[in-house]
């Protein structure tokens, strides 16, 4: 069974908190408020999804969590520790898969490359690789260069080498945003897919609403400038899930419905 | 251009042209009987008496080992000088303007002073000459290919806790290496240069040195021996590392024409 099933809610232990972030860059008259005062949690094993309107800081906030950009007040705690620096436990896809991949050598060392400093035995570390790669059914390819693939299968790559990094946390910076509706579909299900073999929380941050609704097990609407959490949105749609009978459902057109009207609210008018 | 074209007319502007010229060099001064302009078969006659091989050890390898010392020391030194400052806004700041000074003095007007200063006109003087000015292209190059990288990588790197040592020699280097490479050939060719002229200016053995003996006595089929070993020289080097940077980033070439840059 898998684990979020099993969860009871009593038993739910917090791993990451985000507590009254704001980021804020330059000072004077040319500050500019990238997050206002963010606060939401995610809890062992959970799927939280983070949407907001364009330009409202969902990048910034994912750096601040991933420990690549120092908070201006408030702060990031990952299990009872604050984060400083990018932590162990975690590991991150962004959107740019083609500029996130190393061009000059292999799919296999892309995905081992930040295995080198684990302190693995060489065996594992191979096994590893391997694993992570057939779990993105990427096998095949592991002595192509990355620019020999497609778009998705560079974004497979990425997540690839995240699994096989073995975080606890799984950080994803609008993975799919760069590629088409079709491979979309199938990276999400990949998604949900290593999720549960892996067991990892993911925290994924999309403008995307449907996609949000179809992922995620609560999902954290921000609003804007600005920035705070407007709405935390939970999602109790029975998983596994699927593309289209999920998106059939009443309760998921239900849910759009409520996080697109929210998002909307946000957006600024275009004069 | 079909491939078959391309090739035949490839082979024709390489070869066929060049064979061309010379045979006219040959018929030409065969003709007109100048001292200054030896016949063609005589200069070649000159070159296999002189560096083939009976002059080569004394004057050729001295040469060659000057270029390859002088040309490796300004690589290493543009390389490590390179991404400290390629990495550093703050360095930059302070270092561009040196840079730029120095590279804008030609080589001539420092020959003096590097003899001055080092108090030798031995292999020291020569190679510290040919590795000042050859440090600049590769120096430059690394500078603008290490600031040239993509910052997701470097954020991805940074994510997965990789070392800053390891950012460096993992990431930074080899993705500024195509770059560092154009530089490399540019500093390439200026070894050769700066080699005849150091040999030239003063020495006891080289092949600067033999041209200038032979400019000095009045030889005209050694000095256009010398001539042409020092055209082939530099030809020989770049092909050789033309076929060594094929080989080192030929997935720079296949990425570039993947991505739509």
């Amino acid at each position: 069974m898998a684990p979020w099933v099993a969860r009871s809610r009593a038993a739910v232990e917090v791993v990451l908190e985000i507590n009254h972030l704001a980021k804020w860059y330059g000072s004077g008259d040319k500050i500019v408020h990238a997050l206002a005062d963010v606060t939401f949690t995610v809890e062992e094993g959970e799927f939280v999804c983070v949407v907001g309107p364009s330009g409202c800081g969902k990048t910034t906030l994912l750096k601040c969590v991933a420990g690549l950009l120092r908070a201006s007040r408030g702060e990031v705690v990952l299990r009872g520790k604050r984060v400083t620096d990018p932590p162990e436990e975690m590991a991150v896809v962004f959107q740019e898969y083609g500029r996130s991949l190393m061009p000059w050598t292999s799919v296999r060392n892309n995905v081992l490359f930040p295995l080198r400093h684990k302190k693995l035995a060489k065996q594992e570390r191979q096994r590893l690789v391997a694993d992570s790669l057939a779990a993105v059914d990427l096998s095949r390819f592991d002595g192509h260069y990355p620019w020999q693939l497609s778009g998705g299968m560079q974004q497979r790559v990425a997540i690839a080498r995240a699994l096989a990094y073995q975080p606890s946390i799984l950080l994803m910076d609008e993975p799919f945003a760069s590629v088409d509706a079709q491979t979309r579909g199938d990276l999400e299900d990949l998604v949900l897919q290593v999720r549960d073999e892996y067991g990892i929380t993911i925290l994924f941050v999309t403008h995307d609403i449907d996609e949000s609704v179809y992922l995620a097990d609560r999902v954290v609407v921000l609003s804007n400038s600005p920035t705070n959490v407007k709405e935390v949105v939970p999602v109790s749609l029975a998983r596994p899930r699927d593309q289209i009978a999920t998106k059939e459902l009443p309760d998921f057109t239900h849910l759009r419905g409520h996080v697109a009207r929210l998002v909307r609210r946000e957006q600024i008018p275009v004069a | 251009m079909n491939g078959r074209a391309y090739r035949v007319t490839k082979i024709g502007a390489e070869i066929a042209v060049p064979l061309a010229i010379l045979l006219a060099w040959q018929l030409w001064t065969a003709h007109a009987q100048s001292q200054f302009f030896p016949r063609l078969s005589t200069i070649l006659v000159e070159f296999r008496d002189l560096w083939l091989f009976a002059q080569f050890g004394e004057h050729v390898v001295p040469s060659l080992e000057r270029v390859a010392l002088g040309f490796g020391i300004a690589v290493v030194a543009g390389i490590a000088l390179g991404i400290p400052i390629g990495l550093s806004r703050n360095l930059r700041l302070w270092a561009m303007p040196h840079i730029e000074w120095w590279r804008a003095v030609p080589p001539p007007a420092l020959l003096p002073i590097s003899i001055v200063l080092l108090h030798s006109i031995e292999n020291r003087q020569k190679i510290a000459f040919i590795a000042f000015f050859c440090v600049f292209p590769v120096l430059l190059n690394t500078i603008d290919g290490v600031r040239g990288i993509d910052p997701t990588l470097i954020e991805t790197a940074r994510a997965y806790g990789i070392p800053r040592r390891e950012r460096i020699w993992r990431l930074v280097l080899p993705a500024a290496s195509p770059q560092i490479a154009a530089g490399m050939r540019t500093s390439l060719s200026l070894a050769v240069i700066t080699m005849v002229l150091a040999e030239y200016f003063s020495s006891t053995n080289g092949v600067g040195y033999v041209l200038l003996i032979s400019k000095n006595t009045y030889q005209m089929a050694p000095m256009w021996a010398a001539i042409v070993l020092i055209g082939l020289l530099g030809y020989l080097a770049n092909v050789l590392f033309l076929i060594a940077e094929r080989r080192l980033l030929a997935w720079h070439r296949g990425w570039r024409a993947a991505e739509p840059l």
